[in-house]
């Protein structure tokens, strides 16, 4: 493990295997926070800081709990991944946002609305989950997981970005609003085919 | 008991114990302190979080005000009924305030304003306006593309026929954003009792306006020398208002050559002289539309279509012989002759 392996998996959760462009995980608030710039910004910062806190909880709880059982009491508990996951990840955005109101109200209050939203949302468990088909250490799980966040707020900042000026955009009257946002979508998901190959894993 | 139904068992129910009682045990531990009056003001408030408080949304208000840096009667929209709401939870009175409603001063839509140049680009008066100031050939004038209509959270007004917003005064809260949108900055947040207004802001002189716009102002300053009240000063070519004399008794409306001072009354009362009368001739004196006639010592008589129902000779008769009749939504809170 050495800083140009970190930096492939960078490269490889923002461009290549980019989470909502070319996974197509979280495409919920991909649409559905993506009409002003300031909340698609506001939500990327907040589906970064919980993918980074869930890759790091997750892999604790994998490898030290779920992969030795086998070992231990003979039992195999791999399969209780998902479900083990999904509450690590809603109990840690519970107590992130707990934290965050007590002791960064202005980090709080700008992130506060979106943290509820991300309790479940598939990007963040798709992250985990990917981290752990990998086999990945505990610092490769945190890089995966924080650039899989940037990789999120950079589909997140595209689409508000071209979504506030197709506002402005004589659209014809059948595609206004959500038709010609999934036009965008796909298009922008094309356009990421581009980064295949860059890098291969 | 090693058995593989219990181990999962065990290991997911222990997890989301360990988790459960975390939280339960972080909730105390960094628990905040919520004034519960937040919750009381926010109820109490429109909730349409229009921003014309200054703070961001209701829920913005709501803390502030409960923190004490804003003031009870904040809410613009919410008008006096939501400021004694508010004062209530808070434990303050809250004196009655006027309330304020938008009014546009701008009369010049399609067929009275001439236009310098066919504008096709946004349909925003922001984007219009850069345009070399926009189409029309008056740079005062409503561009109208609506961005007053498009703001308003109230829904309270539309875009007329001629290319002039509308205000329902109804609906209208005098949350003034329509007034900060508008890049002419030609709407006016005035009392809602009054009637007359100047349906235009320009200060131009006289020929360059009656060359831009057949229904502006073009400073003559007839309505100043008509008013009874001299509630009226001219100022920089432009007629100023004094609201507090203002009766509306709508002289100045009717005097203006070009018609561009504004009448929102409806139907007015007309003066009917009584048999009281003693002819002494006063009300035929002061009648600025010359409606009374009659001999000196006979009773005198209104002509009902020349009365424009300003109430002067109502005011000035001796013997209280004149009545103002028809008065169909004119008397309104407090204001006019009757």
């Amino acid at each position: 493990m050495n800083i140009g392996h970190l930096l492939i998996i960078a490269v490889a959760s923002i461009l290549v295997n980019n989470f909502v462009l070319s996974r197509f995980l979280g495409l919920c608030p991909y649409i559905g926070v993506s009409k002003q710039l300031d909340s698609a910004i506001g939500m990327g910062m907040a589906v970064i800081f919980v993918m980074t806190m869930a890759s790091l909880a997750t892999w604790a709880i994998y490898t030290y709990l779920l992969a030795p059982a086998s070992s231990i009491w003979k039992v195999d508990l791999t399969y209780l991944r998902t479900i083990s996951f999904i509450l690590v990840i809603a109990s840690l955005v519970q107590l992130v946002e707990m934290v965050l109101q007590k002791l960064v109200p202005a980090l709080y209050r700008s992130l506060g609305i979106y943290l509820p939203l991300i309790t479940t949302n598939c990007a963040v468990l798709g992250v985990t989950v990917l981290n752990i088909d990998k086999r990945f250490g505990f610092v490769e799980s945190a890089v995966q997981g924080f650039t899989a966040g940037i990789g999120f707020t950079l589909a997140l900042v595209l689409m508000a970005g071209i979504r506030e000026k197709l506002d402005l955009a004589d659209t014809p009257k059948p595609l206004r609003g959500i038709p010609i946002a999934f036009i965008v979508a796909g298009i922008m998901s094309i356009a990421f085919l581009g980064f295949s190959g860059l890098v291969t894993e | 008991m090693h058995s593989p139904i219990l181990i999962p068992i065990l290991t997911v129910g222990g997890l989301g114990l360990i988790f459960g009682v975390g939280l339960a045990l972080a909730a105390k531990r960094f628990a905040v302190k919520v004034d519960p009056r937040v919750e009381e003001v926010l109820e109490a408030l429109p909730g349409a979080n229009c921003g014309a408080c200054g703070y961001p949304g209701c829920s913005g208000f709501a803390e502030a005000v409960v923190e004490e840096k804003a003031s009870v009667d904040g809410c613009v929209p919410g008008g006096a009924a939501v400021a004694k709401k508010v004062g209530r939870i808070m434990g303050k009175e809250v004196g009655e305030g006027i309330r304020k409603i938008a009014f546009v001063q701008c009369r010049g839509g399609k067929d009275e304003a001439k236009v310098k140049f066919i504008y096709q680009g946004l349909q925003s008066c922001g984007a219009a306006s850069l345009l070399s100031g926009g189409a029309k050939a008056c740079k005062y004038g409503c561009l109208g593309y609506g961005d007053c209509v498009r703001v308003c959270p109230f829904g309270a007004i539309r875009m007329g026929d001629k290319g002039i917003p509308i205000v329902d005064d109804g609906k209208c809260t005098g949350c003034g954003l329509c007034s900060q949108a508008c890049p002419r900055g030609i709407i006016a947040l005035l009392p809602a009792s009054q009637k007359v207004f100047v349906g235009c802001v320009s200060k131009d002189k006289a020929a360059i306006v009656k060359k831009a716009c057949s229904v502006g102002c073009i400073g003559c300053g007839i309505c100043a020398k008509k008013c009874p009240q001299g509630a009226i000063t001219i100022k920089e070519n432009y007629p100023w208002f004094d609201y507090e004399k203002c009766t509306g008794c709508g002289i100045c409306a009717w005097v203006c050559p070009t018609k561009a001072i504004v009448d929102k009354v409806k139907a007015r009362p007309k003066a009917s002289i009584g048999t009281a009368c003693t002819g002494c001739g006063i009300c035929k004196e002061v009648c600025p539309t010359k409606a009374i006639s009659g001999e000196k010592k006979e009773r005198h008589q209104v002509d009902m279509e020349k009365c424009i129902g300003c109430g002067l000779c109502f005011e000035r008769c001796p013997v209280k012989a004149i009545d103002m009749v028809g008065a169909l939504g004119w008397v309104e809170e407090g204001k006019g002759v009757a």
